[in-house]
């Protein structure tokens, strides 16, 4: 892994010089955003000073299972994801299209976009990069761009942080998405603490975080601090609290709509979406029209949705998804599955937020795990490769 | 890091979310439930071009989106005619617009049939209910050019004869000496002279060579699924069957997920699908 | 001239059937023709034929009291209409009318019945033929059962 950052830009600066980072992207005209504490719970949310970030934070992820814990140290970074995602500031949960305005008998539209801010992102883990490039790949390269999301993402600053704990729910190494940030990003860091030093090894990806490295007091990294960082992410990968088999996972799930285990998980499923709304990738969204009370005035407005939901795939006369089974066997095997066909890549970066924030402690892993069991490989209609049709 | 921003990009339709704006010309009811719209561009001369099995996104005002085929003639670039079931509440303002109403379009979206791939086949037309409209300009396609293909043959089936969707237009097809046309109802009433019975009864009665022959099929999944077994088994090759699909959607152009089924994406891959490449799906329920 | 043993033999109903049966099978047919309006059976009476349709078009209805007849499907060129006769009580369930001028033919029943009781070969063709079609009629009717075009799918 280290190999790849020859190219790179690598320092090394202490942990008091993290404040003369965070100033370095505000100077360049950035609305910071990062991880604090807030309810007993880890959000994200608009950052001016380093003291605001989780500092001592940890976390203890399970099941339908998550508490914040103290830590011994003043690590600004050992605690693992919680339920929001950068997901929120790219592909904002409502956001208003266009207006339409009565006017004449008829109406006219005005479908002018604000212009976003610029906007960082500080502390983002290496499975939440994974789940911003995914999602890049999902509304900016189809047949069409999201231009909101094509505006905001263009003036996105990432400063990625690799794990240098892994979670109850992780399993990022099973999805190859970390511990380690491996690239689409401006900056990555790598926290390390050993004995009273607290200090940060960082690489740039872009010129835009070389330049920002240059700015603050650093050194070159020694072999010694190489090393300790590379053993800090060792140290996640070693400590991942799920795994998944993810060898042909996509034909596992293709060839098993009838599998029994969907019946069984459909028992538990309350189809409440938790999953839907807390993973990184999940990109559906569903459009409403709201008017005034004269009806002068409409907006037409997307928000997120969620494929649990009986209006999601509502066609007059009622839902083709009726059934709880039906509903997250569509969300599993188009997360796990089906996203190759579509994207090319999976859906899933192993953060583990579905199974953590499942209120009936549904663990996507042990679904896989069960579908693989006493399943053979067999035949499946291959992933078609084709250009897009239509439009003609 | 942030992307590259993108200027070369090219204007694609759905770029902008934004619907263009249209004026009702006229409006005629085709049946208890359903309307057919004639619109045309407040701000244009012409229309986007279609071709036949495309739909648009239609705009109600304060109401919505919903995806509507456009069911008239694609060599008519000055208007977008959509035939609109009104089953809920766009639709039901959509078809409750005046003679000069406004209205919102983008598109047109998705797939088409392969009326030009069919050249030099028989052509089978099965349609169900108001599943004859995103085939009517199929229809009108291959008419247009009627030397071009070998037998064309008509199978259409309503509910009840009061449902009959284009009636003047199927009277005319049927005095046609170079176009076979049997419409069936499932429901008969007292003056009903034609035929009674599901539309899939028409198949096995058809004259058409199987074994060069191109099917497009639209109406309700039952339906589709019933009529497949029947062209299947009068030996049409499973990838001369193409069917229209429906699902729900919100945006048109991937990016809202609503309309997958199975790998594909409706409003993209579809509506119009060969057979062979959603079969595996075709076979699964609640996909 | 088309006999009627050609006819016959070139229907998709009988196609394949060994000669000696086929030839049994006309023994038992006979030309007929219904002018539009004329009933070719009736609900009730004795089912002694069945039909096979070589032109025009046939209602099957059934009589329902204050709503008239109510038509159930119907049969046109190239169908085989019947098969009360092969089961008893050998009546007609529903009545059946031309819609237009029609010319059939119609096959014995009891004449067919009395064969195939002497011939279990050829009982057993016709039964297999017979099941087919009412296969398919049954197909037909469970799909109009759903009421596919309705408003609830």
């Amino acid at each position: 892994m280290p190999g790849n950052d020859s190219n790179q830009r690598c320092v090394t600066f202490e942990s008091e010089q993290l404040q003369s980072l965070l100033d370095a992207v505000q100077g360049r005209g950035y609305e910071v955003f990062g991880p604090r504490v807030r309810d007993n719970t880890i959000v994200l949310d608009r950052l001016s000073s380093i003291t605001e970030l989780p500092i001592g934070a940890g976390t203890d992820q399970n099941n339908a299972r998550f508490r914040l814990t103290s830590r011994q140290d003043q690590a600004f970074f050992s605690y693992t994801v919680g339920a929001q995602s950068w997901k929120r500031y790219l592909h904002e949960p409502t956001l208003r299209l266009w207006n339409a305005q009565r006017d004449d008998g008829g109406f006219k539209v005005d479908a002018n976009q604000s212009l976003p801010p610029k906007q960082a992102f500080v502390g983002v883990r290496p499975c939440e990069l994974n789940a911003i490039l995914a999602l890049d790949r999902v509304l900016l390269h189809g047949v069409a761009a999201d231009s909101a999301y094509r505006s905001r993402r263009e003036k996105t600053l990432i400063v990625a942080v690799d794990c240098g704990v892994a979670g109850g729910t992780c399993f990022c190494t099973s999805m190859g998405t970390g511990p380690r940030a491996s690239s689409g990003y401006d900056l990555a860091l790598t926290e390390i603490i050993e004995g009273d030093r607290h200090y940060f090894v960082a690489r740039a990806e872009t010129e835009l975080g070389a330049e920002i490295l240059e700015g603050i007091p650093h050194s070159v990294p020694t072999e010694a601090e190489r090393t300790a960082a590379e053993n800090v992410v060792a140290s996640a990968a070693a400590h991942m609290g799920r795994t998944v088999d993810a060898a042909n996972i996509r034909d596992l799930l293709v060839r098993n709509p009838s599998h029994s285990r969907w019946d069984q998980v459909a028992t538990r499923c309350m189809t409440c979406g938790n999953c839907t709304m807390v993973c990184p990738t999940c990109f559906c969204t569903t459009t409403t029209d709201v008017t005034d009370l004269a009806g002068e005035h409409a907006e037409h407005c997307r928000l997120w949705d969620s494929c649990f939901t009986l209006d999601y795939s509502y066609i007059h006369g009622g839902a083709v998804r009726s059934s709880a089974k039906s509903r997250f066997r569509q969300w599993l095997t188009h997360k796990f599955g089906i996203w190759f066909d579509q994207f090319g890549q999976s859906g899933c970066v192993g953060c583990g937020r579905c199974i953590t924030w499942c209120p009936a402690g549904i663990d996507v892993t042990e679904e896989l795990a069960a579908l693989r069991e006493g399943n053979p490989p067999g035949n499946c209609p291959p992933i078609r490769k084709e250009t897009p049709r239509g439009n003609a | 890091m942030a992307i590259a921003a993108e200027k070369s990009q090219p204007p694609l339709h759905g770029e902008s979310l934004a619907p263009a704006l249209y004026r009702v010309h006229s409006i005629r009811r085709e049946t208890h439930d359903s309307f057919t719209l004639d619109v045309r561009p407040q701000n244009a001369l012409n229309t986007p071009a279609f071709a036949p099995g495309q739909f648009n996104m239609v705009y109600a005002y304060g109401c919505g989106e919903v995806p509507i085929s456009i069911s008239g003639d694609p060599a008519d670039h000055r208007r977008f005619v959509h035939t609109i079931r009104a089953v809920g509440a766009a639709t039901t303002a959509l078809c409750g617009l005046k003679k000069n109403g406004t209205l919102g379009v983008r598109g047109p979206f998705g797939s088409h049939w392969p009326v030009d791939e069919s050249a030099g086949s028989d052509v089978v037309v099965v349609a169900g209910g108001i599943g004859l409209a995103p085939l009517r300009p199929a229809l009108y396609r291959l008419l247009a050019e009627r030397q071009r293909y070998g037998r064309i043959v008509l199978l259409y089936g309503v509910r009840t004869p009061g449902d009959i969707l284009f009636p003047r237009e199927l009277k005319q097809w049927r005095a046609q000496f170079d176009l076979e046309v049997h419409v069936t109802v499932d429901r008969a009433t007292s003056d009903w002279q034609g035929r009674v019975g599901v539309v899939t009864t028409l198949i096995r009665k058809a004259t058409f060579d199987p074994n060069n022959t191109v099917a497009m099929v639209c109406g309700p999944e039952v339906m589709m699924r019933f009529t497949l077994l029947e062209l299947l088994s009068r030996g049409v090759p499973a990838d001369g069957v193409f069917l229209s699909m429906e699902r729900n959607m919100k945006c048109g152009v991937g990016l809202c997920g609503h309309c997958q089924y199975g790998p594909t994406f409706i409003c993209k891959d579809g509506p119009v699908y060969p057979y062979t490449r959603i079969a595996s799906t075709f076979a699964t329920r609640e996909i | 001239m088309e006999t009627l043993e050609r006819i016959l033999a070139e229907h998709p109903f009988l196609h394949g059937l060994a000669r000696p049966h086929l030839e049994l099978i006309v023994g038992c047919a006979t030309n007929v023709r219904f002018n539009p309006g004329q009933f070719l059976f009736h609900e009730g009476e004795e089912a002694d034929r069945f039909y096979v349709i070589r032109h025009g078009k046939v209602r099957v209805e059934l009589f329902t009291p204050g709503r008239g007849p109510i038509t159930i499907q119907t049969v046109d060129d190239g169908d085989i209409l019947g098969w009360s006769w092969l089961l008893a009580p050998y009546q007609w369930h529903f009545d059946a009318q031309a819609v237009e001028l029609t010319r059939a033919i119609a096959l014995d029943g009891e004449c067919l019945r009395t064969k195939c009781e002497r011939d279990h070969d050829l009982g057993y063709e016709m039964l297999k033929r017979f099941a087919q079609i009412m296969q398919q009629r049954m197909d037909a009717t469970r799909l109009q059962l759903l009421d596919l075009y309705g408003n609830s799918r």
